[in-house]
């Protein structure tokens, strides 16, 4: 079976700084995938280049048979990937629900017209909105914050609402950049369990940068170790993680 | 934690329109009754004229979150598309109210048309820059206008930017617009009770483009343009879409001015920068992205020089001490606390929990 993401001899250079080289990768459908690595590897840059943020200075992105590489985000997004950040990129003066709405944009529409005007389609597509973003709430249990502003929301909860927003948009491929970055072990715990439940029930592939070897070695079921740019190990998470290359570049003794 | 509910927009919208038919019964029943002053009655058709701007910038500066230094400048072309039109059917179109109405569209058209020619180029500037391009449209807009002679005979029109007698006009041939002395004789349709339906219709449109999947793409933006993107919403689509809709909007604010005067000129104090500034004060004295405030603060800015008529010399500086206190009522942390303690919820609903 086809890959569903197939990475080719992607490569971006900033002026003299070869930020990414010769990164080749192969997910396939309804993985976990883990992308690990010190610093400054290149590893958000990659998921920029995933999602069209940046422009690749060579190489071949396939999205389950399509040729994706150099799309704007927003057809790529269209074509199945969406992302979550680093740093959360929420928007903030929105409640929960209409984070989770926005999500939804592409999927259910009605002209500007029949917004302004209120004719039945609004309320009618308004209403099915509303059902499948508390669906997907309920999911990642914020459903009792549904009208909350999104700024208010703890920490925590602000990241799920992130990957709430993601899955709204109904990708093939989830990216997710440090999920668990500032979480304590108790909030890593329960990140781990939803984000296997979302690859189970939602039939998700998903690749994901992380820090917390806890949580890679509990989830991921491949991995690809990253420095300065290059691949530096791939393939299962077991063997990768006790490679002594691994060790010294990353993980340390 | 504050809590926003469907049901509470609804009823937030419900009490807005509210205030604005309260206020204008009030009002018609004054004016019926003969309380209000003439001076005061003459405010009143720009009174409206400013609420609509003040809301339709809101949509630019608090909704799509662009400042835009140039909204007098949407107003002008407005003002003049439609007294043009107006001036042009006068003997054409009998019935008053509908050549008015026909006006109002085209004002908006053009001025929304406009809108969307300079959003194409300058909406893909940020922050500063968007001001100062929007800043010199308005007043290149205002120069134009004050060079522009259009004339009509038998022949059809004719077009200068020099002067009245470079458009050669023929046998009972018309000047419609004479440069700088703009367009005079524009018949005098506004009248209090068509602003205020204007002003109702600009905020159906505005809240219900809010409260729906375009505004809240609009407002996506306005948060966050990168995770905008990332979720698939096409930013320069819904960037135009708020700019254009409020332009067009203050291309109508415009028309109800152009015919409320006899005399039409894009002079400074009307179409120039300080018009511009004011509507940006009403927007962020009454809350950025809040309508409501934006209603409350044009009206209340409007009134306060007349009111204050009397103080003569010392009447800017009361004005100006006004709009300091306003400022801090507003948005000092400690007096929001204030307003929140001994707010007339509380008052009212002791016996509900506070979170």
């Amino acid at each position: 079976m086809a890959a569903l993401l197939e990475v080719k001899n992607l490569g971006i250079s900033f002026g003299g700084l070869r930020a990414v080289d010769d990164f080749e990768i192969s997910i396939q459908k309804g993985q976990l995938y883990g992308l690990i690595g010190p610093n400054g590897a290149g590893k958000t840059t990659i998921f920029n280049l995933l999602t069209g943020v940046y422009k690749p200075s060579e190489g071949v992105i396939m999205l389950d048979g399509e040729n994706i590489t150099g799309l704007k985000t927003i057809e790529i997004n269209k074509a199945g990937i969406a992302r979550t950040f680093q740093n959360i990129r929420l928007f903030k003066e929105l409640s929960v629900i209409d984070n989770v709405k926005a999500g939804l944009h592409n999927h259910y529409k009605y002209s500007t017209l029949e917004g302004i005007l209120r004719l039945p389609s609004y309320f009618k597509t308004e209403k099915a909105m509303t059902e499948r973003a508390m669906e997907l709430l309920k999911v990642f249990e914020l459903d009792e914050e549904a009208n909350y502003l999104a700024a208010n929301l703890p920490y925590g909860k602000q990241r799920k609402l992130e990957i709430a927003r993601a899955l709204a948009t109904e990708p093939k491929l989830l990216l997710l950049d440090e999920p668990a970055a500032g979480m304590n072990p108790n909030e890593t715990m329960e990140l781990m369990e939803t984000i296997r439940f979302v690859r189970d029930n939602f039939d998700m592939t998903i690749l994901l940068i992380e820090h917390d070897m806890k949580l890679v070695s509990g989830i991921c079921e491949e991995l690809t170790v990253l420095n300065f740019g290059r691949i530096l190990a791939q393939g299962e998470t077991a063997g990768v993680l006790n490679d002594p290359q691994v060790i010294t570049a990353y993980l340390g003794e | 934690m504050k809590k926003l509910t469907i049901n509470k927009n609804t009823k937030d919208n419900i009490i807005t329109y509210g205030i604005i038919i309260a206020a204008y019964i009030v009002m018609e029943l004054l004016i019926n009754t003969g309380h209000i002053s003439s001076l005061m009655q003459g405010l009143l058709v720009p009174l409206c004229v400013y609420v609509i701007l003040a809301v339709s910038l809101n949509l630019t500066v608090g909704i799509l979150g662009e400042l835009s230094l140039g909204h007098a400048g949407f107003m002008c072309v407005g003002a003049f598309a439609g007294a043009f039109f107006s001036k042009c059917t006068q003997g054409v179109i009998p019935v008053d109210l509908l050549r008015f109405i026909l006006a109002i569209i085209i004002g908006a058209v053009a001025a929304g048309i406009i809108g969307f020619l300079i959003g194409m180029p300058v909406l893909r500037l940020r922050g500063d820059y968007l001001a100062i391009v929007t800043l010199a449209f308005g007043e290149i807009i205002k120069n134009i206008i004050n060079v522009l002679y259009i004339g009509k005979d038998s022949s059809g029109f004719h077009f200068s930017l020099k002067d009245s007698l470079s458009l050669g006009l023929g046998e009972g041939g018309e000047v419609i617009i004479n440069g700088a002395q703009g367009i005079t004789g524009t018949p005098k349709d506004a009248t209090f009770t068509i602003g205020i339906i204007l002003i109702i219709l600009t905020l159906v449109i505005v809240l219900n483009l809010i409260h729906s999947r375009d505004g809240r793409a609009i407002m996506s933006i306005r948060d966050n343009l990168i995770a905008a993107e990332s979720i698939g919403i096409n930013i320069t689509k819904y960037k135009l879409m708020a700019f254009s809709i409020s332009a067009a909007l203050a291309g109508m604010a415009g028309v109800l001015y152009a015919h409320n005067l006899s005399s039409l000129m894009a002079t400074p104090k009307n179409f120039g920068y300080n018009m511009s500034i004011m509507i940006l004060v009403f927007v962020v004295l009454g809350g950025i992205g809040n309508i409501r405030g934006s209603i409350i603060s044009a009206v209340i800015l409007t009134l306060l020089p007349e009111l204050l008529r009397g103080l003569s010399n010392y009447r800017m500086l009361i004005y100006s001490v006004i709009l300091i206190i306003m400022m801090l009522f507003n948005w000092s942390p400690k007096l929001i606390n204030l307003r929140e303690k001994y707010s007339f919820k509380r008052l009212f609903k002791k016996t509900r929990e506070v979170q």
